[in-house]
C-alpha cells in the first residue's frame, strides 16, 4: 500500500485529520529535542521518557475514553472524579474489607461499567445533554468518594504492593547512574495496559464497523441514521466504553499512587480533554485519532516537565504554559478548519 | 396571546382547567418552581423552624436578620449574577463558559491588588473602592472578550475555548499578587459582602436584585434577548436578516465578564481576602446547572432568564437544606447529583412525551369505560 498515493495513482492530498496528527507528533518531538538541547542530559536518559509514561499511564487511558466520546460529538467530564472513586473503593476493599487484587480489579471495572451504563442510557436513549448528565456523574462520584472514606490513606496490602512495584525492564534501554552502574530503563504495569488500550482502540476506530459508526454519528448523526446506523446504540456504546476505560484508568492510577484520597486525579477530566484537543480531536465531533491523543498526553506532560526543570517550579507557570499550549493548538485547528471550508466553497 | 385564548377557554368550559394545567406543566419555568416547591414542602414537613427568620445583633452590634432563608438569598447572590450571564452565553453560542470560577479568582485578586497597592497588608486603603471595582470590571470584561473572540471569530467550541482560562485563570490570579494573600483591614470594604451598618439585610441580596432589574430592563427595552436567541437558533439565517452573529456572541461573553466582575467583587468583600485555589471552586458547574435547571437548552436558542435565576436559587436552597441535615460539605455533591438527575430525567422531552402518552391512554380508557356503562 502506498501511503502517499490514491488508488488511481494520483498524489494523495493530506487529509485535515492527518495534518493535525502530524502537527501534534511534530510538536512533541520538537519540544523533546529542544528540552534535550537546552536542558541538558536529563532528558536524554531513556528513563526520563519512561517516567513520563509511568506517571501518565492513567491519563492516557482516560484521554482515550474521552476521545471516543468526543469523536461522537459528546463529552464526559465525570472521568476525573470517577478515578478518585475507583481508587478509594479499591483501597478500602484491599485494606479494610479483606479483598485481594482480583476483587479490586473487579470493583474498578464494575464501577466504571455502572457509570458508563447509566450515563450512556441517559444520554443516548433519554436524549439528555451529555454535559449535564456527566456533570451529575462527576458530582456523584465526588460525593461518593468521601462517603466511602473521607481521608487519605496508603494501602498496605502485600499482594497489591508486589503488583505496584513490579517493573518491566525495557530491553536495550538504560543509563549509567552517578556511581557508574548500569540501570536498565523500566516501565510500570500501567504503561503496558495503556499501550494495549491505545492499540486496541486504534484498531477498533480504524477497522471496525463500530469505530466507523462513531465517526459517522459525530460528523452528522442524521445522515448516519439514514445510512442505517443505530445512532442511539452507538452513542450508548461510546459512553459505556468511556466508563469502562475510566474504570481501567482508575485502577492504573491506583496502581501508580497506591493510596485512596478524595483529591486524587482532581482536574484529570480537563487534562484528558486538553490532551484530546492537542491530539487533534475536535469537540464538535466527527474527527479525531487515538494516536494523536496518545501524543497529546505526552506533549502535555513533557511541557510540564520542562517547566518544572526550568526552575519555575511554582504551580502557576505550569498552568499558564499548558493554557498557552491549548490556545496554540486551538488556533491551529481553527485555521485548518477554515482552510477546509474555503476549499469546499 | 392571552386575549386570544380567553374566549376559547370560556367556550371549552370544562376543558380549561385541564388546559391550564398542561400549559403550566409545559411552561419552562414550571421545572424550577416545582423543584423549589418540593424543597419547601420537604423542609416544612421535616422541620418548620427551617423558615424562621430572627432579628439579632451581629458582632459589630448592629441588628441583622438571620435564618436559613436569609442565608439562601445571601449565598445565592453570586450564583444568580453568574446565571444571568451564563444564560446569555448559552443561548447565543450554544456552549458554556467553564472559566467563570477562575475568572472570579482573577477579578478578586485584581480588586485586592488595586486596594492594597504595593503592600500586602496595608493599614488604609490605597485606592478608592470604586476605582478597584472599575479596574476589576475592565479586567474581567477583557478576559470575557478573550473568550468571546475565540468563540465568535475563531469558531472554537465554547467549552474548549474557555478551558484555556479555566487552566490559567487561578495561576494568573496568584501571579497578580505574587502568590501572597493580601488582607484588607478597612471595614468599609466588607460592606459589599456582608452588612451595611443599620441595614439588617445582607448587601449581596441588594446587589443581586439590582442586577436582576438591570437585566430585566435590558431585555425589555433592547433587542439583546431577541438577537441572542435568533443567533443561537440559527446563526446563518440571522446573518441574512442583518444581525452580526459574531458580534452578538462576542458581546454575550463580555456581559458574562461583567457579571463575573460583580460576583468576584462580592466574593472578596465577604472575607476581605482571597484564596486563589479555593475561591468560587466549581461555581461554573453550579452556574451551568442553574441554566439547565431553568429548562434552557444547553445547545443554545431560546432562553428564559427568570427560570435560570430561579434555578440558581433552587441550587442554593438544596445546598442549605443538605447542610441543615448535617451532610458534610465534601459529600454534598453526591446528594446534589441525585436530585439533578431526577430533575433532568423528569424534564427530558422524551420522558415527558411518554408520560403524556400514558396519561392519554388512561383517559381514553376511562372514556371508553364510561361509554360502555352508558
Amino acid at each position: 500500500m502506498n501511503l502517499f498515493k490514491n488508488a488511481d495513482g494520483s498524489p494523495k492530498r493530506m487529509s485535515d485529520q492527518n495534518l493535525l496528527l502530524t502537527i501534534t507528533i511534530a510538536v512533541f518531538f520538537l519540544m523533546y529535542i529542544c528540552a534535550v538541547v537546552f536542558l541538558g542530559s536529563g532528558f536524554l536518559k531513556p528513563q526520563t521518557f519512561f517516567n513520563i509514561l509511568n506517571e501518565n499511564a492513567a491519563l492516557i487511558i482516560l484521554a482515550c475514553g474521552m476521545s471516543l466520546v468526543m469523536i461522537t460529538g459528546g463529552i464526559d467530564i465525570s472521568v476525573g472524579t470517577l478515578t478518585a472513586l475507583v481508587c478509594m473503593s479499591c483501597a478500602v476493599n484491599l485494606d479494610y474489607n479483606g479483598g485481594n487484587v482480583l476483587t479490586a480489579i473487579l470493583i474498578a471495572l464494575g464501577i466504571g461499567t455502572a457509570f458508563g451504563l447509566v450515563q450512556g442510557y441517559l444520554i443516548a436513549y433519554l436524549e439528555i445533554q451529555p454535559f449535564i448528565v456527566t456533570l451529575a456523574g462527576m458530582f456523584f462520584a465526588k460525593g461518593m468518594t468521601t462517603i466511602v472514606n473521607a481521608t487519605q490513606f496508603n494501602v498496605a496490602n502485600e499482594e497489591f504492593q508486589a503488583l505496584k512495584s513490579t517493573r518491566i525492564t525495557v530491553p536495550g534501554m538504560g543509563s549509567y547512574n552517578k556511581l557508574g552502574n548500569y540501570v536498565p530503563a523500566y516501565v510500570e504495569i500501567g504503561v503496558v495496559v495503556a499501550l494495549i488500550v491505545v492499540a486496541v482502540l486504534f484498531v477498533v476506530l480504524r477497522w471496525t464497523k463500530l469505530g466507523r459508526s462513531f465517526y459517522a454519528i459525530g460528523g452528522n448523526s442524521q445522515s448516519a441514521n439514514m445510512l442505517g446506523i443505530n445512532v442511539k446504540r452507538t452513542k450508548f456504546c461510546a459512553y459505556l466504553l468511556c466508563g469502562i476505560l475510566a474504570g481501567i484508568g482508575g485502577f492504573v492510577y491506583f496502581l501508580h499512587v497506591g493510596s485512596g484520597s478524595p483529591s486524587h486525579a482532581s482536574g484529570a477530566e480537563m487534562n484528558a480533554i486538553a490532551s484530546s484537543i492537542i491530539g487533534g480531536t475536535m469537540l464538535s465531533g466527527g474527527s479525531g485519532n487515538i494516536i494523536g491523543t496518545f501524543f497529546g498526553v505526552l506533549s502535555l506532560s513533557t511541557i510540564k516537565n520542562i517547566v518544572s526543570s526550568l526552575g519555575l517550579d511554582e504551580a502557576w507557570w505550569t498552568n499558564i504554559t499548558v493554557a498557552a499550549m491549548i490556545c496554540l493548538f486551538l488556533v491551529i485547528q481553527s485555521v485548518v478548519l477554515s482552510r477546509k471550508n474555503k476549499a469546499k466553497s | 396571546m392571552k386575549t386570544l385564548e380567553k374566549p376559547v377557554q370560556q367556550k371549552a368550559g370544562k376543558k380549561s382547567t385541564g388546559n391550564l394545567l398542561t400549559k403550566l406543566i409545559k411552561n419552562q419555568i414550571f421545572i424550577p418552581i416545582a423543584a423549589l416547591l418540593i424543597l419547601v414542602i420537604f423542609n416544612l414537613i421535616a422541620d418548620p423552624s427551617f423558615f424562621a427568620v430572627t432579628l439579632s445583633q451581629n458582632s459589630a452590634g448592629y441588628p441583622v436578620l438571620s435564618g436559613n432563608l436569609i442565608t439562601i438569598l445571601d449565598n445565592a447572590s453570586e450564583l444568580v449574577i453568574l446565571a444571568i450571564g451564563m444564560t446569555l452565553v448559552t443561548s447565543a453560542s450554544g456552549g458554556q463558559d467553564i472559566s467563570v470560577g477562575a475568572a472570579i479568582a482573577l477579578s478578586g485578586s485584581v480588586v485586592l491588588r488595586v486596594l492594597c497597592g504595593t503592600e500586602s497588608r496595608p493599614e488604609a486603603l490605597q485606592a478608592p473602592i470604586i476605582v478597584a471595582f472599575l479596574v476589576c470590571c475592565v479586567v474581567a470584561m477583557a478576559f470575557g472578550a478573550f473568550n468571546g473572540v475565540l468563540v465568535a471569530y475563531f469558531k472554537i467550541q465554547p467549552m474548549v475555548a474557555t478551558l484555556i482560562l479555566f487552566t490559567a485563570g487561578r495561576s494568573i490570579a496568584a501571579w497578580i499578587n505574587n502568590n501572597e494573600l493580601p488582607i484588607i483591614s478597612d471595614e468599609s470594604f466588607g460592606y459589599f459582602g456582608n452588612f451595611i451598618p443599620g441595614i439588617p439585610i445582607p448587601t449581596p441580596i441588594f446587589i443581586a436584585i439590582i442586577c436582576m432589574i438591570i437585566i430585566a430592563l435590558v431585555l425589555r427595552f433592547t433587542k439583546l434577548g431577541l438577537f441572542t436567541q435568533s443567533v443561537g437558533i440559527n446563526a446563518e439565517s440571522s446573518r441574512l436578516n442583518g444581525i452580526n452573529p459574531e458580534f452578538i456572541k462576542f458581546i454575550t461573553y463580555v456581559i458574562l465578564g461583567l457579571c463575573v466582575a460583580i460576583a468576584g467583587f462580592i466574593k472578596v468583600s465577604r472575607f476581605s481576602t482571597i484564596n486563589y485555589s479555593v475561591v468560587a471552586k466549581d461555581i461554573e458547574m453550579d452556574a451551568i446547572l442553574a441554566v439547565a435547571l431553568g429548562g434552557n437548552a444547553l445547545s443554545g436558542g431560546k432562553f428564559n432568564m427568570a427560570a435560570s435565576i430561579l434555578g440558581a436559587y433552587v441550587i442554593q436552597f438544596l445546598t442549605t437544606t443538605l447542610f441543615k441535615f448535617n451532610v458534610i460539605s465534601s459529600a454534598l455533591p453526591a446528594y446534589k447529583a441525585v436530585v439533578v438527575i431526577i430533575l433532568v430525567i423528569l424534564s427530558a422531552p422524551i420522558v415527558r412525551d411518554k408520560i403524556a402518552a400514558i396519561r392519554k391512554k388512561l383517559s381514553a380508557q376511562k372514556t371508553t369505560v364510561k361509554e360502555a356503562a352508558q
